[in-house]
């Protein structure tokens, strides 16, 4: 049984970190769900061998109850994480139609201010595109 | 102590649901954040009162053995941490006020906050790694929501990838976690501290290399720390001070447990490289940047490193060392991002282009922003020379030259890239012009940002005065993590 449960895991690793090098929001987070669940299914396997229910007062071989206490508290964090991120794809979507996760913007203006630098003096408008004003600086 | 410890991480979270229930009443929810933060600073106070006078102390919540019950453990370092910690979130919620803006006024903007401070105190008490795993996601959770609370295409551009990769950090603490409950059966600091001991060497090191990748990630070491300078220039400014004074530290202090408690002395050599390329690729991307709130971000790297070299070179020398840097760097760093909070304010912007003569506007308001600069290149008599001063002397006895060398070179380029502001947005022409009709000055517009900005560099200040016996309690501090075994009996008791 443990040897299924750990291919299970692998290939639920795999399958997950796969989905999350993708630009695609949408793909990433079903591979996080993949990748949380096999997490949870590592945390079982921890566990050791399958045994009655860990009742007080039960005699035999019992199961270790805390990986399983342990798998309910992160089945509740990844739940939650997984709906933050779907309303964070949901709200990229409404504002440019598109759901990839972009490279830091700044970082690329200043590598080519540097370049432009090397060539000759950054003009104006260059210094205009570098500091777009946004909604907060406007409404405070 | 039984009461008291719980109760920083108890009282935030009772604020939380109130604040949730006062939902859209801006004044009740503030009340509630102001109330619940006082009773919290208040009983971290207390805590580190009574960890001073009776050592190390534990308690096993609902009462249950300590084998199988949720274990809060403060010792000195926790204790200290922990109210530097309160006492941050506590005045930037002051600044946060002054700042008012569209982020404070938000509803969740309260609940969250409260969140963040509930899980930062989690973290620091924390006596078990699961527990530790759980007041990261609480913490992280909280900062998700802030980062991303106005919703503008910028901030949910840097969010996704701050989300994305602090999920991927989650999910390698959480196999570590499980890798090392399966290893030794147990998930408690304590008892951990002797069960990998016995393990086999190989399997120790993997252990050991998987904790601090994950927590290297959240402490934005060197190949790691790439998401830091993206995501937090973009958050609201009281927001992005509390993620640059605390979250990474908080990252910092679980590579000091996992090193010292449970895997005392594994990975000298590869924290040594990792702390001078920390400081160095740290410090270079500062210079290459035009923006203010980058400049200081790409400097949180930079510093992370001293603390890793600290920790890397290990002894109680240089570990009071990095325990009296993390307590400069907190206040520190804080301030510089409420200095940078209040410019913006007041000019629109933090692009040194853009901005400059705020000399010639107020005085006292370039000091506010010289004094950490100062301190945080190192330059006596500020706490920055006094830690590095540390680290260089720990780094001498123990015959580290090389990581010496790279440190004393970066907080050279700390000057330089401090110097960069300084001359950018404090010399020169006054820019953008005042409008007619407003006060030329920077201060007295808006008492309460200044007041807890004011309050937060004289607490830097504080630092360097009373350095001397702030060091001695750092050195004690030190020698409780170099011997464990007054944490191991504060958690059984025996």
């Amino acid at each position: 049984m443990s040897l299924a449960l750990s291919i299970l895991t692998g290939l639920l690793f795999a399958s997950g970190l796969y989905l999350m090098t993708h630009r695609s929001l949408t793909r990433i987070i079903i591979g996080f769900g993949l990748l949380g669940n096999g997490v949870n299914l590592l945390l079982l396997i921890t566990g050791g061998p399958p045994g009655e229910a860990p009742i007080l007062g039960r005699t035999g071989e019992l199961a270790d109850s805390l990986p399983q206490a342990l798998i309910l508290t992160s089945i509740v964090i990844g739940f939650a994480l997984v709906s933050f991120m779907l309303a964070l794809a949901w709200r990229s979507w409404t504002i440019d139609g598109s759901d990839d996760v972009e490279d830091d913007v700044e970082d690329r203006r200043v590598a080519r201010a540097v370049r432009r630098a090397e060539s000759d003096r950054p003009r104006d408008e260059d210094l205009e595109s570098m500091d777009p004003p946004s909604p907060r600086q406007s409404t405070s | 102590m039984r009461v008291l410890l719980p109760l920083p991480v108890a009282v935030p979270l009772i604020g939380m649901a109130a604040s949730l229930l006062a939902f859209r009443h801006r004044r009740a929810q503030r009340a509630i954040s102001s109330v619940a933060l006082v009773i919290t600073l208040l009983a971290s106070i207390a805590i580190l009162v009574n960890v001073t006078r009776v050592g190390t102390a534990a308690t096993n919540l609902g009462g249950w053995p300590a084998d199988i019950s949720i274990v809060l453990v403060a010792d000195r370092l926790a204790a200290l941490m922990l109210l530097l910690g309160v006492a941050m979130t506590s005045l930037v919620l002051v600044f946060a006020f002054g700042q008012g803006g569209t982020d404070e006024a938000s509803p969740f903007y309260h609940p969250a906050y409260l969140a963040l401070a509930a899980g930062i105190s989690l973290a620091f008490l924390s006596g078990d790694l699961f527990n530790l795993f759980v007041a990261f996601e609480l913490l992280l959770m909280a900062s998700y929501v802030l980062v991303t609370l106005e919703g503008n295409d910028e901030q949910i551009r840097s969010g996704t990838t701050y989300v994305v990769l602090n999920i991927i950090e989650s999910v390698l603490l959480l196999s570590a976690v499980g890798f090392i409950f399966a290893a030794t059966g147990t998930v408690s600091m304590a008892e951990l501290a002797s069960r990998l001991a016995e393990l086999p060497e190989g399997l120790r090191v993997g252990l050991n290399l998987l904790l601090l990748l994950a927590f290297g990630m959240k402490a934005a070491v060197f190949p790691l720390f790439f998401w830091l300078p993206d995501s937090y220039p973009t958050a609201p400014s009281p927001v992005a001070a509390i993620f640059a004074g605390l979250l990474t530290k908080i990252g910092v202090y679980a590579m000091i447990r996992t090193e010292t408690l449970l895997f005392p002395g594994g990975q000298q050599t590869l924290l040594l490289v990792i702390a001078g390329f920390t400081m160095i690729v740290g410090v270079l991307g500062a210079i290459a940047q035009a923006d203010m709130k980058r400049i200081i971000s790409f400097h949180i790297i930079s510093q992370i490193g001293y603390m890793v070299m600290g920790l890397a070179i290990g002894g109680p020398a240089a570990l009071a060392a990095t325990v009296f840097y993390m307590l400069h760097h907190i206040p520190t760093k804080t301030s510089l991002f409420l200095v940078e909070g209040i410019i913006e304010r007041r000019t629109g912007t933090s692009n040194l282009d853009r901005v400059s003569g705020l000399l010639h506007r107020s005085g006292p308001f370039a000091l506010l922003f010289l004094i950490p600069a100062l301190s945080l290149a190192g330059i006596p008599p500020f706490s920055g020379f006094v830690g590095k001063f540390a680290l260089v002397t720990a780094g001498f006895e123990a015959k580290q030259w090389a990581i010496v060398g790279v440190s004393l070179l970066a907080s050279l380029l700390t000057l330089v890239s401090m110097t960069k502001i300084w001359v950018g947005a404090f010399w020169g022409k006054v820019e953008p012009a005042v409008p007619v009709g407003q006060p030329v000055g920077i201060l007295r517009s808006n008492k309460l940002m200044s007041a807890a900005t004011i309050a937060v560099v004289g607490s830097s200040v504080c630092i360097a005065v009373f350095a001397g016996p702030l060091y001695s309690f750092c050195e004690s501090a030190a020698r409780e993590l170099v011997d464990p075994s007054a944490y191991v009996r504060a958690v059984f008791g025996r």
